[in-house]
Formats: C-alpha cells, structure tokens, sequence
C-alpha cells in the first residue's frame, strides 16, 4: 500500500513545484507587465535616445473649423516658448522686426469671395529651403521631420530667411531675456515654430494644438504621419489634406484642408 | 618703343598721398563705428527687419564682390588671352580684385548677427548651401590670385603666369556665379529663382569690376603724374561700353521672360512701373545713369575725347550697378511672396502679401561705405609698398602689338 502513498507523496510535490512555477511567472509576469505595457502605450522616447524617421510628425489644419478672429493658438505659442505677448522683450524692435513663431491670416478667393482664416507656421519641409541654404548646418531637420535652427551655430546671415517660402523665420534684433528654458533665444539668431519639439519628445502635443482644442474649434490635428492608423493620417487619407505651395514640391509636415 | 614697360612703387610722400589715405582711414573707422553700434545694440538700429532682411550692407557687399571678379578681368585677358596691351595692367588688376573682395566680405561679416561665430563657417561646410560653395570660392580666389600676382612679380616664375591666370580665370568665373546663384537658386521669392541670374551677374562684374579700374587707373596715373596714353584708355574705355550693353541686354532677356509669363506680371508692374523707389532705382539709376548716359559718352567721338567724361561715365557705371542690386536684392524682397495662389491676403499681422517697406539708417550705409573704402586704402597702400604700377603708359611704351592692331 506504500504505492498510493508514493503517489500522494509525488503528486503533492508535482503540485508544490507547479504551484510554485506558476507563481513565480505570475510574480514575474506582474513585475515586467506594466514595463511591457508602457512600451506599447506610450511613445515616449527616452532621454538619450536618438530621433528616427520612423516618424513623421506633422499637423493638419482644418481652415473650415478654424474660428475667424480667434487667436488661441497664436497666444498659447507666445505663452509656451516665450516670444510676443504683453511682456515681450523685444521692446526696441518695431513690429516688422520682432519675432513671429506663428500668425493667423484671413484670405479671400480672388475669384469666389470666399473667406478663410488659418494659422500659418513653419511648414516643417520634407525638403525644406531653409536647411538647403543654412552654411553652417544650424538650420537642420530630425529624423522625425521637425524642422530646427541650433541656437549656439547659427551665424545670423538671415540666407534661410530668404530661402523660405512661408516667411516663417524671424531674426532676433536685441537682446532677449526671461527665455524659456525648453526654448533658448538669442540676439543675432534665427528662430521659427519648433513644432513644441519638447513636448513631442514627451509624448505631448504641440501647444497650439492644445489651445484650439481646448477653445472647442478641433481645427488642428497632431500626429505622426508615417503611422497610418494615427487619427492625423486617417482624416487625411479619408477627407485628404492640401500643402502650401505644392508647387515647391517641399513635401510639408503640415497640411491644411478646406484650401 | 620698350619690350619691357619697368613696374615703379609710387613714392606715396606727398601730403595729397596722405590726405587720401586719411580720408579712406576716416570712412573705414566710421564703418568699425557703425559696425559696433550695430552689433551691440542688435540689428533693431538698421532698417533691417523680418521683411527686408538683407540690407543696405548687402547692397554694397555683393557690388563688391561682383566687381572684384570683374577687375581680374584686365589681367585674364593679358595672361589667358594673350593680349601684350593689357599685360602691364595686369598687376594693378590682380591687386584691386583683391582689395575689392576684402572689402566686400568685411562688410558682409560684419554684418552678421554672429559675426564672432564666423570660424563656425570657415570650418563646417553644409555642402548643399550656395553660401559655403561661396565661402570656399572666396578663400579660394585669395589664393589662387595671391599666386597669379606672385608669378607676375617674382621674375624667374614668369612662365607660370599663364597657367594661373587661366586657373584664376576659371575660378572668378565659378565665383561670379556662386554670388548670382545665391538670388537664382531661391526658388520662393518672385524676383529671383532664374537662372539666368548667374551669367547676369558674370556680365555685371566685368562691367562693374572694368569701371572702378578704370578710375583707380586714371586717379593712380593723375596723381602720381605718370603718363596714360590714349591708346590702352581708348581700349579699356570701349570694352567696357561692351560689357554695360551686354548687361542692358540680359536684363531684357530677364525681364522680357517675366513679362511673357503671367505669373511674374506683378512682380515686373511692380520694378517696373508701381513700385516707387525700386521702380526709379531701375529707370533712372540703372537703365538710365548706368546704361544709356554712359554708352553716349563712350561711343560719341566728341564726347569720348574728354578724359573727365569717360570718368564720369565709369563712375556712373558704378551708380547705375550699385542701383540695380538695390533693385534686385532690396526690391526682389519688398515684394510679397506669392503664399496663396488665386487668393487675396486681407487679415494678417506679419503683412502678408503687401510691399514691405526699408529705409536703410546712416549706420547701414556707413558700414557699406566701409567696405568700399577697404577696399581703395589696400590699393593706395600696396602701390606705394610693392611694384604693381607700370612707371609709364603712354601710348610709345604699350606694347607694339596694339598700335599694329
């Protein structure tokens, strides 16, 4: 009768030892789980971690959504990287001299009479003019299509502003203070629309974005191009997207519709 | 008549020698002065802007550039084409080009919102951008023509003249169109993005580069009473009545094709008929002081006999250069950038699609003149320091081969 007992005595051990493995990769799956999970969820890239062209950020902006006379997105980019606006301190320069990261214009249809408004920014050039021209390299492009001056290169010789077809650069006439930390400026420097590029790099949204979605218009999108199931690259597949001046064949990162 | 016409140093003694080298060192100190105020103030103190963002100083740079390139010219056609009349000019030639480069790069140096950062562009080379070809082209021409000079005045290396004056040729050429590249390759703006700026800009530099030679000529000659016979200033006079028709000829042909393409008609209404300043700048500054007045003078017998006439007109050469890149640097941005095709511009706080307007400041001009000046003091001071004048151009001392011709 010692067989059933031998039994007992395996069977027990064969449960203690399943019991056990199961635990342990349960105890492991619920440890590395949330690291997994993260990974999936978020985008975020960690620090150190080089750009790749895996992505392709851009915007779309609906002009038909976009509220005539509302500037939110205007002063939620003065607010966010610290350029016009009430404390401005570029106090000298006159008004075709102070910076403009980003402007709304209102157009009308030569032919038609139709009246439109939208904000206009840098373009972010698959190809962009800006860093054809730049001699020094300052005026560069990521991997992720966000197009960038580098502060401490630039040699202020203004060739990217002429090169540009959007006029969507400014030169820093006087000295600038109370910068931001995530946005340096400096006297004698090239700046433009940086796309928010710190909040990108934190998962966010550009602060323009933010500010007319929150005003209620939802007339401008984020997001990553190259990812066709983006909420970006699905209006623009289903409704299509228009670039300024296609004609350049600059390829822009962003795109407006109801042109 | 001499085979060999000897080189002399002027004495540069007299006090009419050192009021001119006062008065260029007045004009160069005014420029550090301008550069200074600028510089440390920022650029708010110009008329410069986010809408005109090259300037009087640009204006004044480019014209320099442009005609440093061209005053090689004299030289190129002693060594490259072999003409023996040209031969004792050829030193004079070499020196202004390099003076005049000198000159036009400090005014674009210092013009810089960063100057203190140029090493940054004589070390790194975005080889996409016309500005770094330009950069290697500008250091390039420094030395290939420093050498071009060394083997005219270092005796024993006189076979070596041709072989680089031809390279020195070759390499203006490169350089010229390097500078008329950088308004022909912006494929934006209204005014540029044509091709035929490059060789525009070849012709305007030997026009441009031929004009200041010829007063430097006449100035250096009067002043150190040194003969300059008829015979090489007849000749200088009617090459360059050449080269201001071949430029009044390509700006027909540049304007001609805008006109016959629609989408430029605003852009020619505008330079050439609503466009205020820029609309006389072309009329009466280039086509008129700089084309039509000098080619009467050079090409009417009663008129060309005149020594100070045929000055006048070379300085009017100059004018009329000087106000056609005001015109096509100044005037190519005032006009707005076609942003919205079809579609009128009626709300926008960054003055979208209107003419922007520029008056350049007394510091701005001052900085160009600077650079003109740079420009003459290193002529006047290495004429009197080095062998680079002929001692005498009098028809009997030019070389034989003209006066068979």
């Amino acid at each position: 009768m010692t067989q059933p007992v031998n039994n007992t005595t395996e069977s027990t051990t064969d449960l203690y030892r399943r019991n056990f493995l199961g635990k342990t990769v349960a105890a492991a799956g619920i440890a590395l789980a949330p690291g997994m999970l993260l990974t999936e969820v978020a985008h975020a890239r960690p620090a150190g971690q080089a750009v790749t062209s895996k992505n392709r950020w851009g915007m779309l902006i609906n002009t038909n959504k976009c509220g005539s006379g509302c500037t939110e997105c205007v002063t939620a980019c003065q607010t966010e990287n610290g350029w016009g606006g009430a404390d401005n301190s570029e106090q000298h320069s006159n008004a075709s001299q102070q910076a403009v990261w980003i402007r709304k214009v209102k157009l009308k249809d030569k032919q038609t009479n139709h009246v439109q408004s939208l904000p206009l920014m840098c373009q972010h050039c698959e190809t962009a003019p800006c860093v054809d021209v730049c001699p020094t390299g300052a005026s560069f492009k990521r991997a992720d299509g966000v197009v960038l001056v580098d502060k401490h290169i630039c040699i202020g010789c203004r060739y990217c502003m002429m090169a540009c077809p959007y006029k969507a650069r400014s030169f820093i006439h006087e000295a600038i203070e109370n910068q931001k930390v995530h946005a340096p400026r400096g006297k004698g420097t090239v700046e433009s629309c940086t796309m928010c590029v710190h909040r990108i790099d934190k998962d966010g949204t550009p602060a323009c974005v933010e500010a007319c979605n929150a005003e209620g218009h939802q007339a401008m999108y984020f997001g990553d191009l190259n990812d066709s199931n983006s909420v970006i690259s699905k209006e623009l597949a289903k409704n299509g997207g228009q670039q300024l001046r296609p004609d350049l064949a600059l390829n822009t990162g962003v795109r407006y519709q109801g042109l | 008549m001499k085979k060999n016409i000897p080189f002399l140093a002027v004495e540069g003694r007299s006090s009419g020698y050192y009021s001119l080298l006062a008065l260029l060192g007045a004009f160069i100190l005014a420029s550090l002065g301008a550069f200074y105020y600028m510089e440390h103030h920022g650029h708010y103190v110009t008329g410069m802007s986010n809408q005109i963002v090259w300037g009087m100083p640009h204006v004044f740079a480019v014209f320099l550039i442009v005609a440093a390139s061209g005053a090689l010219n004299v030289a190129s056609i002693s060594s490259v084409f072999n003409k023996k009349a040209y031969k004792p000019l050829a030193r004079l030639s070499g020196l202004l080009s390099l003076a005049l480069l000198a000159g036009g790069l400090m005014i674009l140096v210092l013009d810089l919102g960063r100057p203190e950062r140029l090493v940054i562009a004589m070390t790194y080379y975005n080889l996409k951008s016309i500005f770094a070809w330009n950069m290697l082209l500008y250091n390039g021409f420094f030395a290939i023509v420093i050498v071009y000079l060394w083997t005219m005045m270092q005796r024993n290396l006189g076979q070596y003249t041709r072989i680089a004056g031809t390279a020195a040729f070759i390499w203006r050429l490169a350089l010229t169109t390097g500078t008329g590249s950088i308004f022909g390759f912006l494929v934006a703006r209204q005014g540029y993005d044509a091709a035929i700026m490059a060789p525009m800009f070849i012709i305007m530099s030997f026009a441009f580069g031929l004009a200041i030679f010829l007063l430097v000529l006449m100035a250096s000659y009067k002043w150190s009473e040194r003969p300059l016979g008829d015979a090489i200033f007849n000749r200088l006079k009617n090459l360059l009545g050449v080269f201001v028709a071949a430029i009044m000829y390509f700006v027909l042909a540049y304007h001609l094709t805008n006109l016959y393409e629609t989408q430029h008609h605003g852009f020619e209404a505008f330079i050439l008929m609503d466009g205020g300043i820029y609309t006389q700048m072309f009329w009466i500054g280039q086509v008129i002081l700089g084309g039509v007045i000098p080619l009467i003078i050079f090409y009417t017998p009663a008129l060309a006999k005149s020594r100070g006439l045929v000055g006048f007109g070379a300085l009017l050469v100059i004018i009329g250069g000087l106000a056609q890149l005001y015109g096509i640097i100044i005037g190519g941005q005032a006009y707005p950038m076609e942003l919205f095709p079809g579609k009128e511009v009626i709300e926008t706080t960054f003055a979208d699609g209107a003419i922007a307007s520029y008056a350049p400041t007394l510091a701005e001009t001052l900085l160009g003149l600077g650079g003109v000046a740079v420009a003459l003091f290193l002529v006047a001071f290495c004429v009197k320091i080095m062998e680079f004048l002929p001692a005498s151009l009098a028809d009997k001392d030019v070389d034989p081969h003209y006066t068979a011709s």
